[in-house]
């Protein structure tokens, strides 16, 4: 990657909370990020630190981006869908309206827009569903089609607030235990779906097996394919070579940064086999 | 009052300030550039490079423990050739000051990047990384026995030729750390850098196995401060004429100040600046700060002061 590109719209600010309210199990929390919300596209994440001053956590929590808002009526701001599930996010979903946070973004990659017309799927796993409301509004604006499948193990994990619908051609929700929607795990929905709506692109966002799973499909369907991956990451800004995933390459696998080359990565280029990662390394 | 003196110096080389980023914590600088000049950092050192392209180890390469993380990266890079295309020229384009980390597989390897490396312009210094610990055996730690440690000293002081001053970056997991200073001091270092990363190893108690993939990593962060203290504080009470580029957990300017008075001449800075990309700028600063509320006007005067009338 060329090095002035890398990080080129980031920038570490001051956030105020301006709101934090509980959606089923996660937070839906807005920050006031002033200009900031102005760089972000959808897919792009931030960082911010947790803990406080004198925690024992010393690394930063990213956060894939819900929503930004240019102009609110508090300026610029960004909305996060988090899940309250480790001390840090647990930290996090605790602060109050009126507090700071320190957050870096926008960074990482967005999700490509089709230069025409194209029939969209957008397949969301738990609170991965977050940045496809924001995507799904710019390829609505672009004239797409565009079908949201939600998938959760149980109903009250679905993300999908209302608002976040107004943009969909059409909302399938799939459920582990069937408590709402499809009974099955949301993978197994995906063929018949792409074949009723004519799906010519799938943008995905959830934990790496669904990912992995919809990278088949969409190599047997022959349709591209953006995922937004999660791996365990350190620092978020390309220096400390924690959050690779392993992609194809002439001389056999590479190893690229999620938080610069990613998190939005083309699906057919990750090795998604495990194993034949470890055989080689 | 007159202004601070805040520069330093490794062997021949002179440095503004002695604030440093730590190898394998900045990259090759490029990523930090957004958040800070690197022309105010005293030197970036730059991610530890080898012969040739190295894809390191699986995933997952990180785990966070308290005060401190977990890293398994296994030494990934892009390999000597294209970081002297690449990085260096960047760097150089960017008037920031150059200390490249090399590390090797084998004594020859080492030998074969300091050679490489003698006609580079715009370079201040070599550290030499012998103690990188996440590496399939533990006999490949050069670091840890004091023939081996001379042997690669030796060999980069051979190819390097000239000026360049030459660190050694040792490890802490050593049972006396003075002696394996010794070695390579008589092998010819003009400076020491102390400490690379402790090895360590999390276990996932809900899937019951190692939570990294290479399943031992280097501590690093605020939970090793105290032996990066005690490993500095033993090396320059033995040795008080080899300068020391101490690291190991500095998150502030009082921590930094910290290791420089235990005998650090210059301070880098690793894990704080991937929970803050300006932590190394705002260190920087605090310990200027502290420096001139203690009434110093030399940093140099600070120097292994915990030692004095000891």
């Amino acid at each position: 990657m060329n090095p002035q590109k890398i990080n080129k719209s980031a920038v570490q600010i001051e956030a105020e909370l301006l709101s934090n309210k509980k959606v089923g199990p996660y937070h839906h929390m807005v920050f006031a990020v002033g200009q900031m919300a102005a760089f972000c596209k959808p897919g792009n994440f931030v960082a911010i630190s947790v803990g406080g001053a004198q925690s024992s956590l010393v690394l930063r929590r990213a956060f894939a981006i819900y929503r930004a808002l240019d102009k609110g009526p508090m300026g610029g701001s960004v909305e996060l869908v988090i899940a309250p599930h480790g001390e840090g996010s647990k930290w996090l979903c605790g602060r109050s309206v009126g507090d700071f946070v320190d957050l870096v973004g926008p960074l990482g990659t967005s999700f490509g827009i089709p230069t025409v017309n194209a029939n969209t799927m957008l397949i969301g796993g738990g609170y991965g569903s977050a940045p496809l409301f924001a995507l799904a509004e710019v390829l609505k604006n672009r004239g797409c089609r565009v079908d949201m499948v939600l998938g959760a193990s149980t109903a009250n994990k679905i993300y999908a607030p209302l608002e976040g619908k107004r943009s969909v051609s059409s909302l399938t929700i799939t459920t582990d235990d069937g408590t709402a929607g499809i009974h099955g795990q949301i993978s197994e929905a995906i063929p018949r779906l792409i074949r009723e709506f004519g799906t010519e692109v799938i943008y995905s966002c959830g934990p790496m097996g669904m990912l992995s799973a919809i990278a088949k499909i969409a190599e047997e369907f022959e349709i591209s394919h953006q995922c937004s991956v999660e791996e365990s990451m350190a620092c978020g800004i390309g220096v400390c070579m924690t959050c690779v995933v392993p992609i194809k390459h002439e001389d056999g696998i590479k190893m690229v940064r999620t938080c610069i080359d990613g998190p939005v990565m083309d699906g057919s280029e990750i090795i998604w086999d495990r194993k034949s990662v470890l055989d080689v390394l | 009052m007159s202004a601070l003196d805040f520069s330093t110096k490794i062997g021949s080389k002179r440095f503004s300030n002695p604030i440093f980023t730590a190898s394998g914590c900045a990259s090759s600088g490029s990523e930090l550039a957004q958040f800070l000049p690197l022309d105010e950092i005293g030197a970036i050192v730059t991610k530890s490079i080898m012969t040739k392209p190295r894809t390191g180890r699986a995933t997952p390469r990180m785990a966070e423990t308290p005060s401190g993380m977990l890293n398994s990266i296994g030494l990934q890079g892009p390999g000597i050739d294209t970081f002297l295309e690449v990085d260096i020229p960047w760097l150089v384009s960017q008037q920031a000051k150059i200390i490249v980390s090399i590390a090797g597989e084998t004594v020859d390897e080492y030998g074969v990047l300091a050679r490489r490396l003698r006609a580079v312009n715009g370079i201040s210094a070599v550290e030499v990384n012998i103690s990188c610990p996440n590496v399939e055996n533990r006999g490949q730690v050069f670091a840890c026995h004091t023939d081996t440690a001379a042997a690669v000293i030796e060999a980069v002081r051979r190819n390097i030729g000239g000026e360049l001053p030459i660190v050694a970056k040792l490890s802490p997991d050593v049972t006396d750390i003075v002696e394996i200073a010794r070695s390579v001091i008589n092998a010819g270092v003009d400076g020491l850098a102390l400490i690379n990363t402790l090895l360590g190893m999390v276990i996932d108690t809900n899937t019951m196995k190692p939570k990294l993939a290479g399943k031992t990593g280097g501590l690093s962060g605020p939970a090793i401060r105290p032996v990066a203290v005690r490993a500095i504080y033993q090396v320059h009470q033995a040795f008080p004429n080899t300068p020391i580029v101490g690291m190991g957990g500095v998150a502030s300017g009082r921590d930094a100040f910290e290791l420089i008075l235990a005998g650090a001449s210059a301070v880098s800075v690793g894990t704080a600046t991937f929970g803050d990309p300006t932590a190394v700028i705002k260190i920087k600063n605090q310990l200027s700060e502290l420096l001139t509320q203690r009434n110093f006007d030399n940093f140099r005067d600070a120097i292994g002061f915990a030692h004095r009338g000891v």
